[in-house]
């Protein structure tokens, strides 16, 4: 198990490296010259020149990177050029709101995805199949941003059950920073909740079709550990998979999300920086990105190992 | 009342057993019409070519087969009780307790993601209310008993781990924890060799012997037929043909089936593809699972036919003391005599 670990944190640093070059080279890469946004645009050639040699833009593309890679890793990102705040400032306070709408939004999307796929698979042709398989369709047609606002047309301005938007943070009002959340949380996850359901489905149904659920019927186990430990656990690959894969339509979506409800979080962050296009921000949100979804790549593929013993063992998948 | 009355019951009785499947080509009828008995501690070998309805028969008796699917009927009793009405939480009981079985599937019969140990254990947890530590002492026990070398470790390791011989090995395990009255081992030894098969047919007589265990043995070889059974029963396309005890079986068999069953013995055990044994020796094709004339089902293979045979379907019919078999021109010699 150490050594599977050590591999792929060993391929995590090397992704990780990738990425970084790829974002500094693809910010670069975009139109306009940094120096000139910021110096305006009646600014005279000298002017440029000194804001071109303050940050470092005047030097080879290779010190330049060494340079933002070096203080990245102390955690400085440079100050946006919009408020003059430390980047990692922001970051530190947008990164927590993503991180608690996903965890959330995932929360939902395994408690509702999971549970719909094992019941449908286990009354697999029956109603509650067909309610659950008919949930999968819609909840996967439905774009997120139609979603959020039926969301808010229903339960906030009609009900007048959840705030239409805000947030308030969770340390200060955990009561309010829920209510405030709960609405975005479904409205991202379902869509999930809906992959997962599919997904869960056809595993589940593969799994009790197996040979080793036979054994565990002959057994004479109770269905619920026939159904809910052997098939199950067998099945849980394909969940994790799936959460692995739905990462990018994870962040992607919580960037819509935050937008609807105006939540003030990585997504919205990004959709603001790159309208200002405040490049120290642009850079240091792409980079945390890609670190959070390797991370996170890095924990799906410790699951695998934890669910499957082939992998934990020998640490190649199918070997 | 008139069940105590008639007191004298086998441990198992199957009476007019028909087992029949739903498939996208039609009713899958695999088993036509099987009655048989098992005693308290015999060991009754079921014998017939791949597709016979062996297992599909093993099955119906803890109704293990796919309940969407299938379409039984007929009477399983065990001890006077009716198991084909019975509801799924008290066959539960039954299952792994009083009926236990081991696959004909070795390599896919356990779970692969947890160890043999927590299999074995599962079971006595459920049935012997066994705490989890005693569970996993009484594993190791287990693995030990059907010949699994270094058990303490290998109560550890998971199915991946072991080879197809070690697996089926821990499929008898659990098959023997509870001490079951009716243990059904569907090719049980195929998947190993020599010595090792001849171990666990030793632990299987052992488990007769101690505790008067009835053992219902599927096999295609005829050689472990002869070395643990008592009786056999003979089966062609979903029915029973022939039925004696081995000794009688084998030195007076009457339907032409089984002869040709016994003259192919030497050279019967053609390794297939997939390394399972099988009987191949006689010519022809059984009929297929879908049509069921009133005809003898073997006729177009049998050396015996004569017009009769398809006129109207052989009964079995009693050829001495617990012999019975279904034909019109049962052979009357021995083994082998003028087919
Ligand atoms: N679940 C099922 N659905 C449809 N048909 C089935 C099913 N299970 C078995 N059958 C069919 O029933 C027939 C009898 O099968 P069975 O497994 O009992 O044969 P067997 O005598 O055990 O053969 P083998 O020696 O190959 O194990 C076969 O034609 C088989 O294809
Ligand atoms: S009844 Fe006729 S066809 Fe059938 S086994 Fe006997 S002799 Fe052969
Ligand atoms: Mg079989």
């Amino acid at each position: 198990m150490a050594l599977f670990i050590l591999r792929r944190l060993g391929a995590a640093v090397i992704v990780l490296f990738l990425g970084s070059v790829l974002v500094f080279l693809g910010v670069r890469a975009l139109p306009g010259d940094p120096a000139r946004v910021l110096a305006g645009q009646e600014a005279s050639p000298e002017a440029i020149a000194a804001i071109r040699h303050d940050y470092g833009l005047d030097r080879p593309l290779p010190v330049q990177y060494a340079q933002w890679v070096g203080k990245a890793l102390t955690g400085d990102f440079g100050r946006s050029t919009q408020d003059r705040l430390p980047v990692a400032h922001i970051l530190t306070q947008r990164l927590p709101v993503t991180i608690e709408l996903s965890v959330l939004a995932m929360i939902v999307a395994i408690g509702i995805g999971v549970t719909a796929g094992v019941v449908a698979a286990t009354r697999r042709g029956r109603f509650a199949d067909h309610v659950a398989t008919g949930f999968g369709l819609v909840g996967l047609s439905v774009p997120h941003f139609w979603l959020g606002i039926l969301g808010i047309l229903l339960f906030s301005v009609r009900l007048h059950w959840l705030p239409a938007s805000g947030y308030v943070p969770f340390t200060g009002d955990p009561g309010g920073n829920l209510e405030r959340m709960l609405l975005p949380a479904l409205v991202l996850g379902t869509g999930f909740a809906a992959v997962l359901m599919r997904q869960t489905r056809s595993a589940m149904l593969e799994s009790l079709s197996a040979d080793y659920v036979r054994t565990a019927r002959a057994k004479g186990l109770p269905e619920r550990s026939v159904v809910g430990v052997h098939a199950l656990r067998n099945s849980l690959t394909t969940v994790v998979t799936v959460l692995g894969l739905q990462l990018g339509a994870l962040i992607s979506g919580a960037v819509v999300t935050e937008q609807i409800f105006v939540i003030p979080g990585f997504g919205k962050l990004t959709v603001d920086a790159v309208v200002t296009r405040n490049y120290p921000v642009i850079q240091a949100v792409v980079l945390v990105t890609v670190a959070g979804y390797i991370a996170v790549n890095l924990l799906v593929d410790l699951a695998y190992g934890v669910l499957n013993p082939r992998v934990r063992l020998t640490g190649v998948a199918d070997g | 009342m008139s069940e105590r009355l008639m007191s004298e019951h086998s441990l198992l009785e199957i009476t007019g057993l028909r087992v029949g499947f739903d498939t996208e080509e039609g009713r899958v009828q695999a088993v036509r019409d099987v009655s048989l008995r098992l005693e308290r501690g015999e060991i009754l070998a079921l014998c017939g070519e791949s597709g016979c309805g062996k297992s599909v028969t093993a099955m119906s008796i803890p109704r293990l087969l796919p309940p969407e699917t299938t379409r039984l009927s007929g009477s399983i009793r065990l001890d006077g009780r009716e198991l084909t009405d019975l509801p799924e939480s008290a066959l539960r009981a039954i299952r792994g307790k009083d009926v236990s079985m081991v696959f004909q599937e070795p390599m896919t019969s356990l779970n692969p993601s947890f160890t043999v140990g927590f299999q074995i254990a599962e079971v006595l947890r459920r049935h012997e209310g066994m705490s989890r530590t005693a569970a996993r002492s009484r594993a190791v026990e287990l693995l030990e008993l059907v010949g699994i070398p270094a058990p303490a470790r290998r109560v550890r390791e998971y199915p991946h781990q072991l080879s197809g011989g070690m697996r089926q090995r821990v499929m008898i395990a659990i098959a023997v924890a509870c001490s079951p009255r009716v243990l059904i081992a569907d090719e049980p030894t195929t998947a190993l060799d020599v010595t090792i098969q001849a171990g666990v047919l030793d632990v299987f007589r052992d488990l007769r012997d101690r505790l008067g265990t009835a053992i219902i043995l599927i096999t295609h070889d005829l050689g472990v037929v002869a070395d643990v059974a008592d009786r056999a029963v003979v089966m062609y396309a979903g029915r029973a043909v022939e039925e004696a005890s081995v000794t009688e079986l084998y030195a007076r068999p009457r339907h032409p089936y089984t002869a040709g069953l016994m003259r192919a013995l030497p050279s019967a055990a053609v390794t297939g593809e997939d390394g399972r044994r099988r009987l191949t020796e006689i010519p022809g094709l059984v009929p297929p699972p879908f049509e069921d004339p009133d005809e003898c089902a073997f006729h177009p293979r049998c050396p015996r036919a004569r017009e009769d045979c398809t006129a109207t379907r052989p009964a079995l019919e009693a050829f001495g003391t617990g012999h019975r078999a279904a034909c019109f021109h049962p052979l009357s010699t021995a083994a082998g005599g003028d087919a």
